[in-house]
């Protein structure tokens, strides 16, 4: 039984916002990509909160646009609020986020694919994988479509035997009551994947029209806001505010009394959690001393009247979700109009990919997103856009790309994933990143689109256009360099105005651009630059010149990790043989099977020494390998 | 070349040996040697395979520490086939030490891993590939050696202590990095004054832990302890009264350039540095010795002076003069001969001397001893002395990595002052904590994210 429904260069089953990425990646490319999900109702949909970015996954969301993915300008055309969060702090951690149109966000995404050349857009539920050889070939879906292709990307999220739980419920379900899936999940069992059992939640969503908004704090966005994508130039979106309140004593009365009644705490949930996104009652028995938790009330779009409790999520029953909300100032009379649940779902243990996000056990399988173990919209995109890119490039016979660690947040998810594994859902925080000053918000483009471009995912205008920023953005430092600002009464004026010390001599622009106090605005009222900057140019020089201590001290380790990651371990390296080694080490490696030296120093149990140890052996193998001809 | 690290280590068994030699080698061996060397040569321009005589000067007072030998010889022409600058200092343990401390004080230069010579040498070619073997049980046994006593430290109070203090930065990273990354939660806003007073706590516990470094150096090195005395009133008995009691521990490190000879004893586990005993033993005329520049050299040196009466014979004009040199000075009377009978006016001793430091001796039937020693437990250790429990911090990786954790500190309190954005002063702040974790080899930063969890309450 089955039938052969199509042949495609690349697969992807899922179209939440990892398998989005993938497949427009993969089909922008050049690759025939079919993308297969349950419900066509779903593309791009948001099961939780209905914003994007934020610190750390704002990041990602200007990665992903750098490389030529859809995430940042799916966002900038269906925003409902923007705002730049901690712009009081250094230009590393300015973070853009938005409130979406969930609905909107969903409808435009879906068009952006269907529209899409070599992308084919199909409703099916994947049940089965093909595997011939060894290699994972195509897919089986329920209905007995046989779909085949070089190689294809696993996106499941959290339907993969999704369970729901509320209360004393519990039922199989995907998110927000879709259907989830069950076989598919055996079938990688099957294949040897190690599959964990993780958990996450969602708050209860309320109606407009009975919530008491003079009770709580207005939240409005950005007056001139700023985008996420760097190709977005203009909006007229209308922005909406959000509400900020807090729980009460009540609040934490009515849970503590029916604690009881908590899945999370009656052995219901055996899904690990994420300790960052806990639930209401899980905040309230961590942190019994807290008084009260804020509760943000988010609109979910235009067209609706739901809105998000951000603060709130509860697997509690639901008359008890009910008494929760109505304990809160400015929600005595609400109505909810959905529930908060948990959900449980299988994801596969992330130390069995390689960084390319290619099984080791299945060749030409990938997984990308909440299946790796992480959680979130973005870092599910990131990886999608990974995956699709290294899923195509497999399909067209080319070598993968592997973002590093000093070249995006991207990396340093991946790179955790993969290397490190995860015993919770993975949330990526900027405290991850080692090098956070040089993976800043401002410079996505200039880390990431060289490789966006090389790899056919942006077009030559775009890439003109970057390159044009950069030469003058260039040029304009070096001008500064030289450029005399003399200690005349203009400039001390200024400079009293700002409460810095005067000029003793003439000194150059780039010194005095230096002081924490001045801005390049400042600075080009003295030394005018000949051509025309842009305001991202201008911030870009600014950046750049006022923080260059602390980036060179960065970029010095970023040179040390680079010979690292250079040393290449070959993949057919049996650890086992290698004398000296100590036993935790080559059990890690061996299971990890990392790369490169830099790889395999970031695993958990292996030394220094052992890694010594690694490199004469290396060594002690190339020159018997050179050797042997 | 694998590697840009500068990498330095003390080559030669220490404490044993006339010279002991530091290796440097990496692409800032020279350079970095250069600075601290004052030299009518100069080293940098200098060709390779050349030696020069020259002193270690530190660079932060211009204090002459030692003076040495130093050897050039740059890659590939070398042991690790990178640029090596040896350095032949005098031995014993204190020089070759100091010298090193001062090297790595710098921050460039980092002390060698275990066999990380070998493993250079090897991966750049120096050493044929037969011995790869050879070269991997080195790093190995080397390794493990060094992981069992690090297992010892870390059970002792110093890693008790360093934890304590990386907790304290643990709290002030994850305070900061929640205010980055939960831009909106209710977590109290990080202000300069909280960085600053933490910063300056942590700085202020290191110079304890840095205090205790110079307690541990007379633990592990001797109190420079000299004796005088005028002619005859004991003092080549009571050396040889020390001497005897730890014939199998003596051991004569001649030829300083101070030209001083030492002997190394100990009384009742606390360990004395003996200077200028040569003299005692050779020279008759103490007073005309007194002036002698050497001897006021170890004079001026010694931590503790032990100086010997003839107690059955009232003061003479000599010890009057030598009571005059004597004053300020770290000293215990030993009233010598007491076992005759005493003539010696013992309140003017006290009227001149701390109450407490005059102690009745008679090296001859070897009474007094126990209460030498009672006094010199209570002038160096508080009264107290048990080497198994305190913390001593003594190994010049750990000073080193204290010094360079305090540095970046500094680094961050000057930020925070300067008006620095949070999250670059967190950059020097997270350094601290992992050149801390570094002592007790402990650097993995997911306990900041745990922190960060279990510190604040977040969620959606």
């Amino acid at each position: 039984m089955g039938y052969e429904a199509g042949n495609f260069d690349v697969l992807v089953i899922g179209a939440g916002h990892a398998g989005c990425e993938a497949a427009l990646a993969s089909a922008r490319m050049g690759c025939e990509t079919l993308l297969l999900t349950i419900n066509l109702d779903m593309v791009a949909f948001m099961p939780c909160n209905p914003s994007i970015g934020g610190p750390a996954k704002g990041h990602v969301v200007r990665e992903i646009d750098a490389l030529g993915g859809e995430m940042g300008r799916n966002i900038d055309k269906t925003f409902i609020q923007m705002r730049m969060l901690n712009t009081g702090k250094g230009p590393a951690v300015h973070a853009l986020r938005a409130q979406a149109d969930k609905f909107l966000y969903q409808h435009t995404m879906k068009k952006t694919i269907e529209e899409t050349d070599h992308l084919t857009l199909r409703q099916g539920m994947a049940e089965e994988l093909i595997v011939e050889d060894g290699v994972c070939v195509g897919v089986i879906t329920k209905t007995g479509a046989i779909y085949r292709a070089r190689t294809v990307v696993l996106t499941t999220g959290t339907y993969l035997r999704g369970k729901i739980i509320m209360g004393e419920l519990m039922y199989e379900s995907g998110p927000n009551n879709q259907q989830p899936s069950v076989r598919l999940s055996q079938s990688l069992r099957e294949l040897g994947l190690d599959l964990v059992r993780f958990k996450t939640g969602t708050p209860p969503r309320v109606h407009k029209d009975t919530i008491d908004f003079d009770k709580t704090e207005i939240q409005p966005g950005d007056d001139n806001p700023k985008f996420f994508s760097y190709e977005t130039e203009y909006s007229n979106n209308e922005q909406l505010p959000c509400w900020l309140t807090y729980t009460s004593e009540e609040t934490h009365r009515i849970i503590n009394d029916n604690l009881h009644r908590a899945p999370m705490f009656s052995g219901a949930i055996e899904g690990t959690g994420p300790r960052y996104c806990p639930s209401i009652e899980d905040k309230i028995v961590r942190f019994a001393d807290k008084p009260k938790h804020q509760i943000f009330l988010e609109p979910e779009g235009k067209n609706t009247s739901e809105y998000y409790v951000q603060g709130l999520s509860t697997s509690m029953p639901e008359d008890v979700q009910l008494s929760i909300l109505r304990s809160i100032p400015g929600l005595e009379r609400v109505e909810m109009m959905r529930t908060g649940y948990a959900i449980e779902y299988d994801a596969v243990v992330p130390t069995q990919l390689w960084p390319s996000l290619e099984t080791k056990v299945v060749p030409n399988l990938f997984t990308a997103g909440q299946i790796n173990g992480t959680s979130g919209y973005e870092e599910a995109a990131g990886q999608g856009i990974m995956a699709g890119i290294n899923a195509a490039r497999k399909a067209q016979g080319k070598d993968p790309i592997i973002l590093d660690r000093s070249q995006g947040y991207i990396g340093v998810l991946i790179d955790d994933l993969v290397t490190k594994g995860t015993s919770e859902p993975y949330r990526l925080l900027t405290s991850r990143a080692e090098y956070r000053l040089l993976l800043r918000h401002d410079n996505a483009d200039l880390r990431l689109t060289p490789t966006g471009y090389e790899i056919g995912l942006i077009s030559e205008a775009r890439y003109a256009k970057f390159a044009k920023k950069k030469e003058l953005v260039e040029q304009e430092i070096e001008r500064l360099k030289s450029a005399k600002i003399k200690a005349e009464q203009g400039v001390q004026d200024m400079l009293a105005e700002l409460g810095s010390a005067p000029l003793q001599f003439t000194t150059d622009a780039l010194t005095l651009l230096r002081r924490p106090e001045v801005t390049y605005t400042h600075v080009e009222r003295f030394v005018p630059s000949p051509v025309e900057l842009t305001d991202e140019m201008k911030e870009q020089v600014e950046i750049q010149i006022k923080y260059s201590g602390y980036i060179e001290k960065q970029l010095l380790q970023v040179e040390r990790l680079s010979k690292m990651e250079k040393k290449r371990i070959p993949e057919d390296i049996d650890y086992t043989a290698v004398h000296g080694l100590a036993s935790e080490a080559k059990q890690k490696l061996t299971n990890i099977r990392p790369l490169s030296i830099g790889q395999a120093s970031r695993i958990g149990g292996v030394t220094p020494a052992d890694i010594s140890i690694l490199l004469v052996y290396l060594e002690h193998y190339n020159r018997v390998t050179a050797a042997r001809g | 070349m694998m590697t840009q690290e500068t990498i330095a280590a003390i080559a030669t068994a220490v404490g044993e040996g006339g010279i002991a030699v530091i290796r440097v080698s990496g692409p800032d061996a020279v350079a970095e040697s250069a600075k601290l060397f004052k030299s009518a040569s100069n080293i940098v321009e200098a060709p390779s395979h050349t030696v020069h005589y020259g002193h270690i000067v530190d660079p932060a007072n211009g204090e002459k520490i030692e003076e040495i030998l130093l050897t050039i010889m740059r890659g590939p022409r070398s042991f690790t086939a990178e640029d090596v600058v040896e350095l032949s200092t005098h031995g014993g343990v204190v020089a070759v030490k100091r010298v090193l401390e001062l090297l790595l004080r710098q921050g460039t230069v980092r002390i060698a891993e275990p066999g990380e010579f070998t493993k250079r040498a090897f991966l750049n070619g120096r050493i044929d590939l037969a011995q790869a073997e050879a070269v991997i049980d080195l790093i190995r046994s080397k390794s493990d050696r060094a992981f069992s006593v690090a297992m010892k430290q870390a059970e002792g109070t110093l890693s008790r202590r360093v934890k304590a203090l990386r907790h304290n930065l643990v709290e002030l990273l994850a305070h900061i990095e929640v205010n980055i990354d939960y831009p909106e939660h209710d977590v109290a806003e990080m202000t300069n004054n909280y960085i600053r007073e933490r910063s300056q706590e942590a700085c202020d516990e290191i110079d304890r832990l840095l205090k205790t470094a110079s307690e541990g150096k007379i633990l592990r090195e001797g109190i420079m302890t000299a004796i005088v005395g005028r002619p005859n009133v004991g003092k080549s008995s009571l050396l040889n009264a020390l001497v005897q009691e730890n014939k199998a521990i003596v051991t004569d490190i001649p030829g300083t350039t101070r030209d001083v000879i030492e002997e190394y004893v100990t009384l009742g586990g606390i360990p004395l540095r003996l200077l200028d005993t040569a003299g005692i033993r050779e020279t008759t005329d103490v007073v005309e010795r007194i002036g002698v520049e050497r001897s006021r050299t170890a004079l001026e040196e010694a931590d503790l002076i032990l100086f010997v009466v003839n107690a059955s014979e009232s003061l003479h004009e000599d010890d009057y003069k030598l009571m005059e040199e004597l004053q300020g000075r770290p000293v215990i009377v030993l009233l010598n001969k007491t076992d005759l009978p005493v003539a010696v006016d013992e309140g003017e001793m006290a009227s001149r001397f701390a109450s407490g430091s005059i102690v009745r001796l008679s090296v001859l039937r070897e009474q007094g001893l126990d209460q030498l020693e009672k006094v010199i437990r209570g002038m160096f250790f508080g009264g107290e002395i048990d080497s198994g429990d305190l913390t001593y911090v003594s190994n010049v990786r750990h000073i080193a990595l204290l010094h360079q954790a305090k540095q970046s500190l500094v680094d961050a309190m000057e930020a925070t002052d300067a008006g620095i954005p949070i999250d670059l002063v967190q950059i020097d702040v997270r350094t601290a904590w992992e050149q801390l974790g570094e002592m007790i080899g402990d650097s993995v930063s997911e306990s900041l994210i745990d922190q960060i969890f279990s510190q604040f309450c977040l969620g959606k």
